[in-house]
């Protein structure tokens, strides 16, 4: 009887569809959900899932430049945060909700 | 072991985005978010990103995470209420929509990149510390600088957005 061996790899096309996967449940609550907070959670989610693309391509083509393009990512997401969050802080206090659909102003 | 670990990082990931999708309270999807954004940082260290993965920590699930985390505790944002009526037809098509976007994804991974090689821990590791640092102050030193620019600009607005007199 032969021994058991485990395949010591993963295809590369899994850590991609994982991406895809995480990206459309991202898709799904920005679309799904009604409070702000959770949207904007939904956003950085999606953002997750472009970097695990970004490093599987990385390390497809052995090259260190996708690295440089997910960093360049996270750093305009942290930047994207604290903006998106004082945007919210200030419509909280204006109009006391942090539901989307009552915030439609710009709706006509 | 490569594929031992990622299958439990990946439903890990999976599970928690779910859990993100579908709890009612900020708090827990915060909290979710934070799972995710974990189990994803040890792919990236199985896909040779070692300072990805350590920013990815720092970053990620340490700054921006408490930021959010701050930010709910600061409104006192409770559950959500199910006060939009949302009927069973365009929740079931929602959902269809949903599942086709991702089968149309996969497929045209599985199409277009049919035999692209596979991952194995520690047949790569470039992304260290030293490797990123020489592309990012070399190559990439004015993409860079400009983001220092605009993590100024993201300061400044976010201080006059939040001040009391608005």
């Amino acid at each position: 009887m032969p021994p058991l061996t485990f395949p010591d790899s993963v295809p590369l096309s899994w850590y991609l569809i994982l991406s895809a996967v995480l990206f459309c449940l991202g898709v799904a609550g920005f679309v799904y959900r009604r409070n702000v907070i959770t949207v904007f959670m939904s956003i950085e989610l999606m953002l997750n899932a472009v970097n695990l693309t970004f490093i599987t391509f990385s390390y497809k083509l052995k090259h260190v430049d996708g690295h440089i393009f997910a960093f360049f990512v996270m750093v305009v997401a942290a930047a994207e945060a604290a903006v998106g969050l004082a945007i919210i802080l200030t419509v909280f206090k204006n109009r006391h909700t942090l539901l989307i659909d009552e915030v439609n102003s710009l709706k006509w | 072991m490569t594929p031992f670990f990622f299958f439990i990082l990946a439903g890990f990931a999976v599970f928690c985005a779910i859990s993100l999708v579908s709890q009612t309270h900020p708090i827990a999807s915060a909290l979710s978010l934070v799972g995710v954004m974990g189990a994803l940082a040890v792919l990236y260290l199985q896909l040779g990103a070692e300072f990805l993965a350590a920013a990815q920590m720092i970053v990620y699930a340490g700054a921006i995470m408490v930021l959010f985390v701050f930010v709910i505790m600061l409104l006192n944002a409770g559950a959500e209420q199910e006060a939009r009526r949302v009927s069973r037809l365009a929740r079931f098509v929602g959902m269809f929509m949903m599942a086709a976007l991702l089968g149309i994804i996969s497929f045209t991974i599985q199409g277009q990149f049919p035999n692209m090689g596979s991952v194995t821990f520690g047949a790569w590791v470039g992304g260290t510390a030293q490797e990123v640092g020489m592309l990012l102050f070399t190559t990439y030193l004015l993409p860079f600088e400009i983001t220092s620019i605009l993590i100024l600009i993201a300061i400044v607005g976010a201080i006059v957005l939040a001040r009391r007199e608005v």
